[in-house]
């Protein structure tokens, strides 16, 4: 009896997220509109804030300029194309240096997560170099690299490494030993194991990884580009409030936020897309 | 009793002891015994009477210290694919659907997807789960992520079944329907079963022989022959003598 019940209730995964499909237009469009206020209501409130306090004088609005200044720079800015040098050098930057983090500390921390004896050996220079802040090691870089590209590029790889890397290890050591022995029981050799159960079960914990390292490459892109660079949106805030270009400066804010965002949706999309399975990721 | 598969199990000289805490500790101490093809054999004992010992020794997923064992006449050396495991838990891949995970046993064993699948339906069928192929095991019960796991090695067809406490962790109600079904299937599917549980009445409703395995060193090995017609019954007396007789080789009647 229990049993059946239960049965019963349980929902299968297709079936889910389609609620909506059967509504009539007007309660759906009540109701769509009803959950992009819950959602944004008080983001909306708080730029309608701004742009009161702005321009009517509340607050100093050569400091804070209002939110339609803002616009019409960033505006200026993007379609007057004076940004998008700007855009594009730090993506490569921030981009190459991300690609290579990848492709250094999921490899590295897939093996270190499985072989005991790699582990103990690194982990304490590992320790060590993650413990040092990668911008107080940014003069060190400079010494070696150069002021040019590569010095950057190198700093924000540097920094980007040790969230994938630890999130990749522990990520493979969190596998269920129990699925692991399940695996072998029914005659799975090592490289099966690794690709059929360690693999798939790391990739959550992997893609924390990703989402912490692409947050890091971004705060590593500004900051390097404020310290010694004569292009890209870091250089541009840093610039802007020199010159007492504000409001360029509060667009060149607003295009790293954008970053942010935009790179975090990528990863979210393709997280969901990758680990339907886990709960956390839906 | 229709001929099985084979899985004549020979069981000689069987020990293994582990170190705790600086100590060698006894478990199985020269263990003979016969496990004929086609039977059921409950194997219950105290709490470190080395039950699931042998069971993981039988799998080969542990080393005896001494002896041997031979399925067949031919040694054991590690996991072999006449065997197959179900474990007290689950152990579903929680990235597979259903389907994906009853497959699983069969592609790791070099089986083409394609066929691994049409296997597995048919074993997801016969646990009662047709309808659950495509769901995700955190949308099971646990009693459901069981059969799954039952089915998952039915699928690979093995000779010999070894549970090690498959219905321990589930509520009493689907515990017995579990029992039912265990039943149904080793009539069904012709299949040696060796199974672990400190459910007496389990065993009794299972078994054609329960080995009792002593806790203290120097006790002896039992084996009771549970001779009642099946399906069994609970109530009837002759299953509650059973019930009294194992008890009282537990010392608690």
């Amino acid at each position: 009896m229990t049993l059946q019940y239960i049965e019963k209730t349980v929902a299968i995964g297709r079936h889910e997220g389609r609620s909506g499909t059967g509504m009539e237009p007007l309660r759906l469009l009540t109701r769509t509109s009803a959950r992009i206020l819950s959602r944004y209501g008080v983001l909306v409130g708080f730029l309608v804030f701004w742009q009161v306090a702005a321009s009517s004088g509340w607050v100093n609005s050569a400091v804070l300029p209002p939110v339609d200044t803002i616009v019409a720079a960033l505006w200026k800015g993007l379609i007057g194309g004076s940004l998008l040098g700007d855009i594009a050098i730090s993506l490569q930057r921030a981009g190459l240096a991300f690609a290579a983090a990848v492709v250094v500390a999921i490899p590295l921390g897939l093996v270190m997560g499985q072989a005991r004896a790699v582990e103990t050996a690194l982990d304490p220079i590992l320790q060590l170099f993650r413990q040092t802040s990668a911008l107080a090691l940014y003069p060190v870089f400079i010494l070696l690299l150069g002021l040019g590209e590569a010095s950057k590029v190198f700093v924000i790889f540097w920094a980007t490494l040790f969230p994938l890397l630890l999130n990749t290890i522990s990520g493979v050591k969190e596998v269920d030993p129990k699925l692991i022995e399940m695996a072998r029981a029914y005659g799975a050799r090592r490289l099966t194991i690794f690709r059929r159960v360690v693999l798939p079960g790391a990739v959550p914990s992997i893609f924390v990884g990703l989402r912490l390292g692409a947050t890091t490459a971004l705060l590593l892109l500004i900051a390097s580009e404020m310290i010694g660079a004569n292009k890209g949106i870091g250089f541009q805030v840093m610039n802007a409030q020199y010159n007492f270009q504000i409001p360029l400066m509060f667009a060149a804010i607003v295009i790293l936020a954008a970053l942010g965002l935009i790179a975090n949706q990528v990863l979210v999309v393709l997280q969901r897309r990758l680990c339907r399975w886990n709960v956390s990721a839906s | 009793m229709a001929t099985a598969r084979g899985g004549d199990v020979t069981i000689r000289d069987l020990s293994k002891s582990f170190a705790i805490g600086g100590r060698q500790l006894a478990v199985l101490r020269s263990l003979d015994l016969d496990i004929r093809s086609g039977e059921c054999l409950v194997i219950v004992g105290a709490s470190g009477s080395g039950k699931t010992t042998l069971l993981r020794i039988l799998a080969g997923l542990e080393r005896a210290d001494g002896g041997a064992v031979a399925i067949d006449g031919k040694r054991i050396e590690g996991v072999g694919e006449e065997r197959a495991v179900i474990f007290q838990e689950p152990r579903l891949l929680p990235w597979l659907t259903v389907l994906g995970n009853v497959a699983f046993g069969l592609e790791v064993r070099g089986i083409a997807k394609a066929e691994a699948e049409k296997r597995a339906r048919f074993y997801i069928a016969l646990v009662g789960l047709a309808e659950f192929s495509d769901a995700y095991p955190r949308q099971l019960s646990g009693g459901m992520a069981q059969r799954v796991g039952i089915a998952r090695a039915l699928t690979v067809q093995p000779e010999i079944l070894l549970l090690d406490e498959p219905l321990g962790a589930l509520d009493a109600m689907t515990k017995i329907s579990m029992q039912e079904e265990l039943a149904r299937i080793w009539s069904e599917e012709n299949v040696t079963m060796v199974m672990v549980t400190h459910d007496l009445e389990e065993a009794i409703y299972l078994a054609d022989r329960v080995l009792i395995l002593p806790r203290e060193k120097g006790g002896a090995v039992r084996l009771i022959d549970v001779d009642l017609p099946r399906p069994r019954e609970r109530s009837e007396s002759r299953f509650v003598r059973y019930r009294e007789e194992l008890l009282r080789e537990f010392g608690l009647h």
